[in-house]
Parts: C-alpha cells; sequence; structure tokens
C-alpha cells in the first residue's frame, strides 16, 4: 500500500534522504532503526509532507496514487498519521477542538456524516482509556505545558481516534517511563488490523518487544543500508552501529559503480 | 503653508459659517470653548509626525481632504441602508447619531427614573447645560488638533448621568453611522455618580465603501465606587478616517473596565487617557485590532498614577494584514506618591503577511519604589509548526489558520462577559478575517 522509490530529499539545499526504497503492505509493521541524524525523521517528515524538505527525486505511491502530489491534510484523510517525535505545543487550541477539527475534517473528505457531540465524545473517551489519560486532558490545550511522556501519549490518543490505515511512530517510546511504554504499545497493538499498517521509527529493541515488527531496516545516512526480521533490532542492540559503516560503504561502493 | 495648516484654515471657514447652527451658542462659555479650541487649532494645526504621540500615525492624507462638518439637516443615509448597517444589534436601549446627530426615529432611550438620565447632548445644551460645563472643559494639558476640532464641532454625543448609587440595568448601545464626505464630531459625557454602574457600548458604522472622518471624544467621570464597563466597537468604512478619544476621570474605588475593538477605518486612532484622582481605584483597558490591505490602526494609551494604590492594566492584542500597520503605544507613569500600585501593560500582536508592520511602544515609567509593575510586547508570525501539526491531523490550511488566530484572540473575547455583544464580535471578526482570505491579500 505504501511504496518508496529511490526517494531522495533535501533540506536547505543538503541532501538528508539519499534514495530511499520502501515497500510497506497491508497490515505490516516495519521498524526504522539507525544512529542520531540519519534522516529517519527527515523520512517520517516528508511521508506526512512537511513542505521545508525539498523531494529532489524518486516516487513514493500510497494506494496507487502519488502521495508527494497531496497536501500534508489530504494524506491525513487519506490515511496516514505521523506520530512527531517532537509533538507541538499549540496555545488556545484545545485538544478536543483539534481532534473534533480533524475527525470531521477526515470524514467529510470520505463522503460520511460528521458525528454529533454525543457520539464524538464518547468516542474520544473511549479511546481516552486506552492510553490511561485522564480525562481533563481534552480541555487543556494541544500539548501545552504537559511532560514529554505525556505528549506521546496524546500522540497515540489521536492516531486512536483517527483510526489511520498508516501510523507512522517517530521514537514514541522516547522519554516514556516503562509502564507508559508499555500502555503505549498496548494502544498501538491494539489499533493494529490487517488493512493496518506501521513504520516504528525506534532507537530501542525494547519497544519491538511490545510491537513486533515484521522487518527491520536501518537507516543511516539517508539510505536504508540493512533490511531483515525482527532479529536485527537484537543484533543491534548487541552490536551497535559500528559494523554498519562497513555495509555504507559498500553501499557507497555500489551507488559508484 | 502645510496640509495641516490648509486644514486648519478650511475649519475656520467652515465655523464661520456653521457657527449660527451650533448649539450653545447662547451660554457664552461654549461659545468661548469653542473660540479657545478654534484658537489651539489655529496655531498647532493637525498633528504631524513631527508631534512625538504622532510619530507613527500620519494624518496628512486626512488633512488633504476638505472634510464638511455635519450640519443639521445635512444628507442622511435612506433608512433601509441605516437599518442595515445597525445590524447586528444588541436588543437594548439604543441612541442612534448619523453624522453625529440624534436620530431619534431609529433610538430607543432606556426608560427614565431610578436615577439614570440619557439624553442627546444637543437637548441638555439646549437646556442651558451649566452642570455639564466642567466636563465639557478643555482637556487640562495637552488636547490635539483633533481635540480642538472636536471642541469646536460638538453638537451632540450621548450624555448619560447618573445619580449616586443608580445602576443602568441593560448595556446602553451608542451607535455613530458616518456619512459620505462629512466630518463628524461627536461628544459624549459619561457622568457616573457615586456607588452606580453601567454598560455603554460605543459602536462605530458607516456604509461600504464611504468616505468621512469621525472624529469623536467621549469624556468619562466616575465618582467614588462607580463601576462602569465600556466598549468601544470601530467598524468603519475601509475607506473612511476615524479619530477618536477617551477621557477618563476615576475617583476613589471606582472601577473602569474597557475592550476596544478597531476593526474599520483606513486610518485609525484611539486615545485613552486615565488619570486616578482618588486612591484604589482600578482601571482595565482590553483591546483587539485587525487590519488588512492598507489599513492604520494606532492605540494611544496614557495612564497616570499620582495617588497611591490603584490598579491599572492594559491588554491589546492585533492581527494585521496584507500591507496595514498597527501602533500601540502605552504609557503608564507611576508617580513618586503612588505607592503599591499594580500596573501591567501587555501587547502582543500577529502578523499574516510579509508586509504588515507594527511598532509597539509599551513605556512604564516608575517613579515610586513599593508598587508591582509589567510590561511587554511581542510582534510574531503564525507558528509555522504548529500550521504543520494540525494539517498533518488533516485540518485544512484556511482552518488550521482559523484556529490559530482564534486562539491568538481568544484571551481578549474571553474578557468579554456580554454573551451578545461578544457572539457578534466574533461574527464580525470572522467575517472581517475571512474575506481577508478569500482575497488572498
Ligand atoms: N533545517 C535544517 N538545516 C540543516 N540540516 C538539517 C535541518 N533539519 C534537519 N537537518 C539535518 O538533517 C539530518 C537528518 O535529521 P533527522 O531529524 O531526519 O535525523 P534522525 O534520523 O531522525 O535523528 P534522531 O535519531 O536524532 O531523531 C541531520 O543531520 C540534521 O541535522
Ligand atoms: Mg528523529
Amino acid at each position: 500500500m505504501l511504496t518508496i522509490k529511490n526517494l531522495t530529499a533535501s533540506i536547505n539545499d543538503k541532501p538528508i534522504l539519499r534514495g530511499i526504497d520502501l515497500e510497506v503492505r497491508p497490515g505490516e509493521v516495519h521498524a526504522i532503526m539507525g544512529p542520531n541524524g540519519s534522516g529517519k525523521s527527515t523520512l517520517a517528515n516528508v511521508l506526512a509532507g512537511r513542505e521545508d524538505y525539498a523531494v529532489t527525486g524518486g516516487e513514493v505511491s500510497w494506494q496507487g496514487r502519488d502521495l508527494l502530489a497531496l497536501a500534508p491534510e489530504e494524506r491525513a484523510r487519506e490515511g496516514i498519521f505521523l506520530a512527531f517525535q517532537y509533538p507541538v505545543e499549540i496555545p488556545g487550541v484545545s485538544n478536543v477542538n483539534l481532534l473534533k477539527a480533524a475527525l470531521n475534517a477526515k470524514l467529510k473528505h470520505l463522503g460520511r456524516e460528521e458525528l454529533d457531540a454525543y457520539d464524538f465524545l464518547a468516542l474520544v473517551k473511549e479511546r481516552m482509556k486506552l492510553v490511561q489519560m485522564p480525562e481533563d486532558f481534552l480541555y487543556r490545550a494541544v500539548n501545552e505545558g504537559f511532560s514529554g511522556g505525556e505528549k506521546k501519549r496524546n500522540e497515540v490518543l489521536q492516531m486512536a481516534v483517527l483510526e489511520p490505515l498508516l501510523g507512522i511512530l517517530d521514537e514514541t517510546d522516547s522519554g516514556l517511563d516503562i509502564d507508559a511504554l508499555k500502555i503505549v504499545a498496548d494502544g498501538v497493538n491494539a489499533l493494529r488490523a490487517p488493512d493496518r499498517s506501521f513504520v516504528v521509527v525506534t532507537h530501542y529493541q525494547r519497544l519491538l518487544d511490545y510491537i513486533v515488527p515484521d522487518h527491520v531496516h536501518v537507516l543511516a545516512h539517508g539510505r536504508i543500508v540493512k533490511s531483515g526480521g525482527k532479529e536485527l533490532a537484537l543484533d543491534l542492540e548487541r552490536r551497535g552501529y559500528g559494523w554498519i559503516a562497513e555495509l555504507e560503504r559498500g553501499a557507497g561502493d555500489d551507488a559508484r559503480a | 503653508m502645510t496640509a495641516t495648516g490648509n486644514a486648519a484654515i478650511h475649519y475656520l471657514e467652515q465655523f464661520r459659517e456653521q457657527r449660527p447652527e451650533l448649539p450653545g451658542r447662547e451660554p457664552a462659555w461654549l461659545d468661548g470653548l469653542r473660540r479657545e479650541a478654534l484658537e489651539h487649532l489655529a496655531t498647532a494645526g493637525l498633528p504631524t509626525p513631527r508631534d512625538e504621540a504622532w510619530k507613527y500615525t500620519n494624518v496628512s492624507s486626512i488633512a488633504a481632504q476638505a472634510f464638511t462638518p455635519a450640519a443639521p439637516g445635512a444628507a442622511v443615509p435612506d433608512r433601509a441602508l441605516l437599518e442595515s448597517l445597525l445590524e447586528p444589534g444588541l436588543g437594548g436601549p439604543r441612541l442612534v447619531f448619523v453624522n453625529g446627530r440624534y436620530l431619534p426615529e431609529l433610538s430607543s432611550p432606556p426608560a427614565l427614573g431610578g436615577g439614570v438620565r440619557v439624553r442627546p447632548l444637543a437637548a441638555a445644551l439646549a437646556e442651558g447645560g451649566e452642570s455639564l460645563r466642567p466636563h465639557l472643559a478643555w482637556p487640562p494639558g495637552d488636547g490635539s488638533g483633533f481635540t480642538a476640532l472636536n471642541t469646536a464641532f460638538m453638537a451632540d454625543g450621548a450624555c448619560i448621568e447618573l445619580a449616586p448609587g443608580a445602576r443602568l440595568e441593560e448595556p446602553l448601545h451608542l451607535v455613530f453611522v458616518g456619512g459620505e464626505d462629512v466630518l463628524a464630531s461627536p461628544r459624549n459625557l459619561i457622568i457616573a455618580g457615586a456607588e452606580s454602574s453601567a454598560t455603554v457600548v460605543e459602536e462605530y458604522v458607516g456604509p461600504e465603501g464611504g468616505r468621512y472622518l469621525t472624529n469623536t471624544h467621549t469624556r468619562i467621570s466616575l465618582e467614588e465606587k462607580a463601576q462602569l464597563v465600556h466598549y468601544r466597537l470601530n467598524r468603519e468604512s475601509l475607506r473612511a478616517f476615524h479619530m477618536g478619544e477617551l477621557r477618563i476621570r476615576q475617583a476613589a474605588g471606582s472601577r473602569f473596565v474597557s475592550t476596544a475593538v478597531a476593526l474599520g477605518g483606513l486610518i485609525s486612532r484611539t486615545e485613552v487617557r486615565v488619570d486616578f484622582s482618588g486612591e484604589g481605584a482600578e482601571t482595565r483597558l482590553n483591546g483587539l485590532y485587525v487590519a488588512s490591505g492598507r489599513q492604520h490602526t494606532d492605540h494611544h494609551l496614557h495612564i497616570d498614577h499620582r495617588l497611591p494604590g490603584c490598579t491599572s492594566e492594559q491588554f491589546f492584542k492585533g492581527v494585521l494584514d496584507g500591507a496595514a500597520r498597527g501602533v500601540f503605544s502605552g504609557r503608564v507613569v507611576v508617580h513618586p506618591d503612588a505607592q503599591h500600585t499594580d500596573a501591567r501593560q501587555s501587547n502582543k500582536s500577529l502578523l499574516l503577511s510579509r508586509n504588515a508592520e507594527m511598532d509597539a511602544r509599551p513605556q512604564l515609567e516608575i517613579y515610586a519604589d513599593d508598587v508591582k509593575c509589567a510590561h511587554g510586547a511581542t510582534v510574531g508570525q503564525l507558528d509555522g509548526d504548529a500550521l504543520f501539526y494540525l494539517r498533518a491531523r488533516g485540518v485544512g490550511e484556511a482552518e488550521a489558520r482559523h484556529l490559530l488566530i482564534h486562539a491568538f484572540v481568544g484571551d481578549v473575547l474571553d474578557r468579554i462577559p456580554l454573551p451578545p455583544l461578544r457572539q457578534a464580535l466574533e461574527r464580525l471578526l470572522w467575517a472581517r478575517l475571512d474575506r481577508r482570505e478569500a482575497a488572498g491579500a
């Protein structure tokens, strides 16, 4: 359902993604790991449509459509959800208003009727239980003054309400305490479905104990330098990224050849 | 001769012609007052950017146009147009003034009695108006060419008198409608006796595209523990000029809460001056300005704390788009004897376009040592990260901007506890902002 071919992107003329290929099929979980600065968030943001990045080459098709031609809001309504590595604080806009605007935009796009106030609140409250978030968070301004872990949980809450087809989790596990990690992972697992896929960016094997990936990829210097099954994550945990440098050199040679 | 000098001559000539028509020629003091004002106008002219208080607001384009001071019987827009301008109403008592003159047909004054007296100023002056004399006097200290112009031509306005302990139960709505090429010079008086209370809404409107000058002046006097909630809504035509002055004198323990909303006018300026004449008085000045295209909007506030224990707050926010220019100049002076003063000042502006510009000058001068004072001013753009965050959740770009702008102005609107006014304002505000979006300005 998501096919990325030779995607390159840069920011301020500095190339960050240097040829990404990735195929995500319905129901799959892909983990993306890799050193700091390797381009994981860039990839996630390019998929979500952030305009600060210039896509300089390659294609991305989403359910047969050219994803790169869509505005960020259209991508979201078509079922792509990015859980931000650094969720943004929006003073003056309440969580509940954001959720309502987002959900209604999606329903409208799909030609479905908007939920009335009662059904909407019932849905949101049910999903809040999933991430064990107290109800008063609904009426607080989006992420304003939330702790790091609360922000991450709020991302998962939004995802649970919007029910995307592809959830891209950018280090949603970072900054979570052990219990919160479990809550978030359980929340994600509860959303798993045959037609719903996840791309999980993480630095830690531990998350992958809970959300078990079908594929693990290592991103380094803007390329996927190694892909494997879930055992690759264990490998990385043990050996670090040092040996990846070797692989990269190889990949570089290939590219030159 | 400069444009502002020529303007002075033009208005002197006009005064000569109209003098027989102006009310209050009988009480000699009023005639004297007008001539004193004309003297000021003749020597000082209309303000220029060389005047410190007018540094950022150039009124030469106002001075360059010879507006005709509204005479009795000047053309009045037709009834249907007037009624459309009066929407949305607030439903309570209302005084309507067209070209600065009272129009009884469209007015519904509040019931008399209970120590409340609401009259058109012209009627009050026709009865001699001796008791009003101190409230109409030339302002002590300074006064600009516009103050002088208003004083020379003032003929009518709302005259609201509250006896001690009186309450004006419903909000009183004053509507001032401008007409083509006319100079309107409304003069309003609110004289509130001890422990009286009232809510007054001053609204300025004009036919779309109308070019005229509203030069209005409101004097407010609050005796001990009087309370006044005051709204000032400028939704003049986008080609009109609006010069407004508000002067408040507050006795001990009185409370003045005002919210000024400026949406209209090509060039608009509101000047507010507060003087405390007793201890423990409180004044809160809230404001919201929205400007686009080539609009220029200026708020000039001056609060003097001369006595101990008074509280003042200035809370102004604005949204500027297109090539609009905003000015906020808030001066608070805490004099040496004004111990235990609590003075706060905040001005925040949101610029929606590269060409919009804001001059923010919060000035806090403190000469007393035991005081609580804070001030701050920020000028910023819509947060790009927040915008992307909302869009990434499926919220369309226009709606996302809407949400963020609404979030920005929300806390000023929250300070309007009058639901019908607040709802009307929200509608007007969005009509204004959406028009801008549609025009892609
Ligand atoms: N505005 C910018 N200007 C220049 N370089 C940038 C800019 N934004 C990002 N980069 C660079 O792009 C590279 C990729 O960043 P990205 O955030 O995608 O890394 P990441 O793999 O997500 O890292 P982390 O694991 O630390 O989250 C980094 O080297 C970063 O410094
Ligand atoms: Mg990252």
